[in-house]
């Protein structure tokens, strides 16, 4: 362990010392010099990565809080602060790659006082604001149960149910309304992926996203902390994410049906391949792997199934947003090594932040609770374990 | 009643003197390699295209439903009671969302600023509330760019083609494109040949409405979808209540 953290050191280094010179060029000689935006393509790889795929894999915190609080899936509970901690990290790392995109970040309060509702990227802005406030409040017990403050967890306790309702609320609109920017352009973007569906496929993806995600951080961070992985908890997700695939390819196949894309589809071309891809990787390959009840029941299975999903999800937001209007703008648009170098600093700042976190708080609960799960680290969870030791009634 | 301006590309012969009074009216550079440019940008609000000897002036559409202003999280743009869409630059974000979405591609940005606008014609709003006629208008020769009130110079157009039904292909571009705009253009050659975007492609339907479709929702979405959360979590909250007091009863009552 010690001698991989240090190569992962020098590699993270070196990714921070790129991304910082390549800040220094976005700040210092604009997003002209940064990137290889044009007016011909005015939203690049940060729209695309670190908005669209960022906002998306935040998912699974509304998604495991939903099925803890809502639907009672009491055995998630032990992914759920880990999720809530991905979530947080997500959206605060989004707000930074849009400070970086936007062109006059110094003006974003500019969203409180000049609205437009009309706007959907209002919508977007107001539910980022909000739902980061959100995401850390319901953050916030790690660090109180850290510092041994009862009072404050109380208080949180009592706004809980706000918390939740509020937090899910909010995640259903911010995840579509990201689908729902792209409505406006139906003569941009290429019928592949332009559909008046497209908030119902960004928020249903979002789901499968989120369950995936989770799969995958719980394997990785168990992997990375020496932890015993519960493997209930993955099948059950992976159960999940089985269903919630298969729902997402469904809805896809029946809009192309509807919109008489289907023949298209399957006439080589370049967006074709982008498609195919896209679908290969986000629905043919993990339904088929997840279909086996052998890959259901291994945790590698599981773990394997997922990222090639997430990958396939990724692949679906920058078709959308980027290689979907390649022909309409009749150029491709390569990013800038620059974009690049200040994407994986986010990236690499949020693996870094989620690792400390994990480190000093406590994120995932003490192996010692596995035989008596009544007296987990979590307060929350001790004002609720009369609900617990029942949850399977 | 909105005013608007009259491109008639027959009696265009390209003498560019349109983009330098542009140039001049928002104190833009201009010069020899600038008229040459064949394309708008952030230095160039229109720009006169050259085929063979065709012309096709390129400008904002100031359309009567603007794209930018319906998508712009800040309202940074709006249109006047005359016509012109404008921008407000002091409340701009630069999100850019207005040139991702116009279907006439043209808001255009300062690449290599630091303090970034974007930039697009805006009509000569100050010209008009001063009674007079876009700078453009006034300086051209020929009167291939006419200014005046929308609904007349669509009759004078509608009159150009019907005397000379040869030389103008029978169309006004920008009378009912995306809802309808405040420049309408009639040519001998098909527009879309200088990069206008299609009539059919672009349809007549103003393009905020696709997004007004969903927008219009969410001020009823958010109450019952609160509603339905909310109440699923007090079912399973009341479920495991329930649960727990039964559980601390028969375990009193087996204590007794």
């Amino acid at each position: 362990m010690k001698i991989k953290l240090s190569f992962w050191r020098v590699v993270f280094l070196v990714i921070m010392a790129l991304g910082l010179y390549s800040t220094y060029v976005r700040y210092v000689h604009g997003l002209g010099a940064a990137t290889n935006m044009t007016d011909q393509f005015p939203w690049g790889f940060w729209i695309g990565f670190d908005c669209l795929c960022g906002v998306m894999l935040a998912a699974g915190g509304f998604c495991i809080v939903g099925a803890v609080y809502l639907f009672n899936v009491q055995s998630l509970r032990s992914v759920m602060r880990p999720a809530i901690l991905t979530a947080f990290l997500g959206y605060l790392l989004f707000i930074v790659g849009l400070l970086f995109d936007l062109g006059r970040p110094w003006f974003i309060w500019h969203q409180l006082i000049y609205m437009n509702p009309h706007s959907v990227m209002f919508e977007v802005g107001m539910c980022v604001m909000t739902y980061t406030t959100v995401l850390f409040f319901e953050f916030l017990p790690n660090v109180f149960e850290r510092l041994n403050w009862k009072t404050p967890i109380k208080w949180i306790h009592k706004i809980y149910p706000i918390l939740i309702v509020a937090g899910i609320l909010l995640s259903t609109l911010h995840q579509s309304s990201l689908g729902s920017l792209y409505l406006i352009m139906p003569t941009k973007l290429h019928p592949f992926w332009y559909s008046p569906a497209l908030p119902f496929f960004f928020f249903g993806s979002a789901v499968a996203v989120g369950l995936a995600m989770t799969i995958f951080e719980s394997t990785q961070s168990a992997k990375a902390l020496g932890r015993h992985l519960e493997l209930s908890v993955l099948v059950r997700l992976g159960g999940a994410l089985l269903v919630a695939l298969w729902v997402n390819a469904l809805l896809r196949f029946e809009d192309y049906v509807r919109r008489g894309v289907l023949r298209q589809i399957v006439k080589p071309s370049y967006e074709a391949y982008f498609l195919w891809l896209e679908l290969a990787l986000s629905f043919v390959i993990p339904i088929a792997l997840l279909s086996f009840k052998k890959v259901r029941l291994s945790p590698k299975g599981l773990y394997l199934a997922s990222i090639i999903s997430l990958f396939g999800f990724i692949t679906n937001r920058l078709n959308v947003s980027l290689i979907g209007f390649e022909t309409y703008v009749g150029h491709h648009y390569v990013p800038k090594w620059t974009e690049f170098s200040v994407t994986l600093m986010i990236v690499a700042m949020g693996f870094f932040l989620f690792a400390v976190a994990v480190k000093y708080l406590p994120i995932f609960p003490r192996e010692e609770a596995e035989e008596e799960p009544v007296a987990t680290s979590s307060a929350v969870l001790q004002s609720v374990s009369p609900v617990l030791e029942h949850a399977g009634d | 009643m909105s005013k608007a301006l009259l491109y008639d590309s027959t009696i265009c012969i390209g003498c560019k003197q349109c983009e330098q009074a542009c140039a001049t009216q928002n104190k833009l550079p201009y010069n020899d390699s600038i008229a040459a440019e064949e394309q708008q940008s952030a230095h160039k609000f229109t720009a006169v295209l050259t085929r063979e000897d065709k012309f096709m002036r390129r400008l904002c559409m100031h359309c009567e439903h603007p794209t930018c202003a319906s998508v712009c999280p800040v309202g940074a743009f709006h249109k006047t009671a005359e016509g012109p869409v404008v921008y407000d630059v002091w409340k701009c974000i630069g999100c850019r969302y207005c040139m991702a979405a116009c279907p006439f591609n043209q808001p255009k940005y300062e690449w290599g600023s630091l303090n970034p606008r974007v930039r697009k014609c805006i009509m000569c709003p100050d010209r008009i509330a001063a009674g007079k006629q876009t700078a453009c208008a006034e300086i051209c020769p020929t009167g291939a760019t006419k200014f005046g009130e929308r609904d007349d110079l669509i009759k004078e157009a509608q009159e150009r083609i019907r005397q000379n039904p040869s030389t103008y292909v029978n169309r006004i571009y920008g009378l009912r494109e995306v809802g309808g705009t405040c420049v309408l253009i009639i040519s001998g050659m098909r527009v879309e040949e200088f990069g206008y975007p299609a009539s059919a492609k672009i349809g007549d339907t103003p393009l905020p409405e696709y997004t007004g479709r969903v927008m219009d929702r969410v001020p009823d979405f958010i109450p019952v979808w609160s509603l339905v959360l909310g109440g699923i979590y007090w079912i399973s909250h009341r479920r495991n209540e329930v649960a727990a007091a039964e559980a601390e009863e028969k375990k009193n009552g087996g204590a007794r």
